[in-house]
């Protein structure tokens, strides 16, 4: 009865999703007024329907309800509680309705808290919103619909994959979805704004908060997937360039250089086309990237041929969604007109370089993603592309990116004095080389891609220090007057600095990190023990140990330097009887430094057990410097400009209407 | 400086990043692409000792030996028609076993016989690599019972266990 509500819920849902994406656009384009409040009101009600509709399901998925067919095969009686609520979105159905979920929920927002965006603009924002939930929800309910009912009804599920039952992955889709959906209302905005035919520094003021929104969540969901694949697989990795991984990065990237370029055009009124065209296609890069996860097509190709009407309908909506909005973008884009203008050497000159580097790049991704999947399609050869490609392609670009990234905020917008800004870095320059010397002699000149590495670090952050060090004249001026400075710096500029010191942060953990990982592989005996980056590992014991659902070996590791124990690890090996599984639950050390890995693998005829160990120095700094632009974000966020600022679009307006 | 000359630099920028791109590209193509080769193609193409490559396959029933307190592999890799010698030093992924699917990355060795590097094998039992699939259909060795399981698995994403 509770899902058929939520059947019921959704189908409600589809209809209030057409009839926003056509009333208000309507209401704009004649300027009828209560036809484009409609929007907020439809808005909210879409919402709340499709929250109905993932409460129900959550509700079979807690009672396990195993007359839903989507229950039985993603759920089982003997999951903790946790898992049954997280299994609501570990399959393709659940996870398509947490997506239409997120969707409804920022057009929600919109609604009830755009009240300063002009009408019009309000209400064609929403109605494009209410075009993309109309697209999505139709392909739950024709292709994907999660309230299906199964007969004769099973005694219990299939359960869910026990690789999939932990916390990280639990929570990393949801944040994941916030950041792709959430760059939806950029889409929507772009568009939108192509249809006006206006793009202007306020529309930009708009767009600016939902990007960082998005941008803040993705960051985070990616931060959290690759903590997962470094925890969990326990190949003592954290990032391997998978299509899956590549398919949130891609997103990312682009939504980075939108969230910059947002800026030029908030600031300075030019780089308008340039700023809509990556707002449309990062949104497309999020809907590929959900459905290169989602449709199975990475597994197979084939995959599309098992379920032709899912594969035909995912096809139709990107191509609606991305062809039509290009369309609408060669049509529209020649008539936004920029009226700020700048020199080669400026701000702007550096954001479009740093811009441009970035979508180049997410090329490079799309291509590596993608190639091996048209070449398979085309009935080629079948290839793959691992992280040598991207090590070839993708470095290189990102090099010059973080050279101009410490320089950009020393510039001045319009004219910036090139010779001067690098003599104001020549200490960050000084410190840079320092610490790319110190990795020479750490390395013995055997390392080039070290020095090279840190000292792009070390650029960045002395570079960001210096800049923050001149916004509060730090030691140009009295104490009282740096103070009142250090008051008075906005947070979007605080924001900017902590990301830029983040990514410095991310950059020497991958560096070093993928630099001197060591590892040790061996079989190992109650009592034996190994030396590792100058830990002796002791293996103590093994026990078993029961669980709810698996049953388990767990080793005991002590871990001892200069004859003085500083850790016992508990790595441990599960096996999932239902569903033949056998997964290892790695014990991780971590210093903050440097992380101690030990995976526990299969007993030995002997007695013995094999172990592998792996040393990884500054690992923790990959994921520490992502929260701290998380961090960055989030403060630049809470910018009291981004929030009030409505009046500026209104005094523009008149300005023009007087002068025309 | 006007806009039209602005709009010439930024456009001249924005190819020159397309061109090192497409350079970087096409270079990093040209050695890291990895092809994949059943046994019998193996044969039929010689690819040559020099380059990395993929081999996949089911592992032969009754041809694993494990040596060297369990770390050193040496088993054949089969697709019904050919097999291949194929040797690992390593952990092996747990569901790794006589009879199951296996895909393995590495170089082929002037005698024929294959060295890997990485090991790849799902975590769940029921999977079999796509490109496993693939050959063992196109040498006939396919059985339909293990079809249903080969979609489905892209709920785990990146579950393959890297040694």
């Amino acid at each position: 009865m509770i899902a058929e509500l939520g059947h019921f819920a959704l189908i409600l849902a589809l209809l209030v999703a057409i009839v926003q994406s056509i009333v208000p656009m309507l209401g704009a384009a004649r300027g009828s007024r209560p036809m484009m409040d409609l929007a907020p009101m439809a808005a909210l009600v879409q919402f709340g329907a499709v929250a109905i509709a993932f409460a129900a399901l959550t509700h079979g998925y807690v009672t396990s309800d195993f007359s839903l067919k989507n229950v039985v095969e993603n759920s089982h009686s003997l999951k903790p509680l946790l898992y049954k609520i997280t299994g609501v979105w570990g399959n393709h159905e659940g996870s398509m309705l947490l997506w239409a979920l997120i969707l409804t929920l920022y057009g929600a927002a919109v609604g009830a808290f755009g009240r300063n965006l002009p009408p019009a603009l309000k209400a064609r924002v929403l109605s494009v919103h209410g075009m993309i939930g109309t697209g999505f929800l139709a392909f739950i309910l024709f292709t994907s619909n999660p309230f299906l009912r199964v007969l004769p009804v099973p005694p219990d599920g299939q359960g869910l994959n026990p690789i999939l039952q932990d916390p990280g992955l639990a929570f990393h889709p949801p944040f994941l979805y916030l950041g792709y959906v959430g760059f939806s209302m950029a889409f929507s905005f772009a568009v939108a704004a192509l249809i006006e035919g206006r793009v202007d520094p306020a529309w930009a003021r708009w767009v600016r908060p939902w990007t960082l929104v998005a941008w803040c969540a993705l960051t985070l969901g990616i931060c959290l997937g690759s903590w997962w694949a470094y925890y969990e697989l326990g190949w003592g990795g954290w990032w391997a360039w998978d299509p899956v991984e590549n398919a949130s990065f891609m997103p990312w990237l682009s939504g980075t250089a939108l969230l910059h370029s947002a800026i030029v055009v908030e600031k300075r009124d030019t780089l308008k086309g340039w700023t809509i065209f990556l707002a449309l296609l990062t949104f497309s890069l999020s809907l590929l990237g959900t459905f290169l996860v989602r449709s199975g097509v990475l597994s197979s190709v084939h995959a599309f041929a098992v379920d032709p009407a899912r594969g035909a309908f995912i096809l139709a909506l990107l191509v609606i969604a991305i062809g039509g909005s290009l369309l609408l973008f060669a049509l529209r884009a020649p008539a936004l007109r920029a009226t700020g203008s700048f020199a080669p050497i400026s701000r702007e000159s550096a954001l479009v370089l740093n811009n441009l580097l970035l979508a180049t790049a997410a090329l490079t991704v799309f291509l590596g993603t993608l190639y091996p999947l048209f070449l398979d399609v085309i009935g080629g050869d079948k290839v793959s592309i691992g992280s040598p490609y991207y090590n070839a392609t993708f470095v290189p670009l990102m090099v010059p990116m973080v050279l101009v990234m410490a320089a950009g905020p020393l510039m001045t917008w319009k004219r910036a004095d090139l010779a001067g800004v690098l003599q104001r870095l020549r200490l960050a320059f000084v410190g840079a080389l320092a610490v790319a010397l110190i990795m020479v002699i750490v390395t013995k000149g055997h390392e080039a891609l070290a020095p090279l590495g840190i000292g792009l670090a070390g650029w960045l952050l002395f570079g960001t220090l210096r800049e923050v060090a001149e916004r509060i004249r730090l030691f140009q001026a009295p104490w009282e007057v740096v103070r009142n400075r250090l008051a008075h710096v906005p947070r979007a500029s605080w924001g900017m600095s902590i990301a830029h010191a983040g990514l410095a942060v991310t950059i020497a953990g991958i560096t070093i990190a993928s630099g001197w990982q060591q590892e040790s592989i061996q079989t190992l005996k109650p009592g034996e023990s190994i030396t590792l980056a100058g830990d002796i590992y002791r293996f103590e014991k093994v026990e078993p140990l029961p669980g709810p659902n698996y049953s388990a070996e767990e080793a005991t590791v002590t871990v001892s330097r200069d004859g003085r124990t500083f850790a016992t690890m508990h790595p441990s090996r599960l096996t999932y009887p239902l569903q033949r599984m056998t997964t290892t639950d790695v014990a991780i050390h971590t210093d903050g430094l440097s992380d101690k890995y030990v995976v526990l693998g299969d007993p030995q005829p002997d007695g013995g057990w094999i172990f592998r160990i792996y040393y990884n120095p500054l690992v923790p700094w990959v994921w520490f410097g992502a929260i701290i632009m998380v961090v960055g974000g989030v403060l630049s966020l809470s910018d009291r400009r981004l929030r009030i600022g409505a009046p500026v679009r209104r005094l523009k307006r008149t300005e023009a209407e007087l002068a025309a | 400086m006007t806009r039209k000359r602005r709009r010439l630099i930024f456009v001249l920028a924005g190819m020159s990043c397309l061109g090192i791109a497409v350079a970087l590209v096409l270079n990093a193509f040209d050695d890291n692409l990895v092809f994949f080769y059943s046994p019998t193609d193996l044969v039929q193409k010689h690819p040559g000792t020099t380059k990395r490559l993929r081999i996949g396959g089911l592992v032969e029933t009754g041809s694993l030996v494990t040596t060297d307190g369990g770390k050193r592999f040496n088993f054949r890799v089969t697709d019904g028609k050919t097999d291949l010698a194929v040797s690992y030093v390593g952990v092996a992924p747990a569901l790794f076993r006589e009879g199951q699917g296996v895909v393995a990355e590495g170089k082929l060795g002037a005698d024929g016989s294959f060295t890997a590097a990485t090991l790849l094998a799902k975590h769940d039992e029921k999977y079999m690599p796509p490109e496993v699939a693939a050959a063992l259909k196109k040498s006939g060795e396919w059985r339909p019972d293990q079809e249903a399981a080969a979609p489905g698995a892209a709920d785990a994403p990146s579950a393959s266990a890297k040694p």
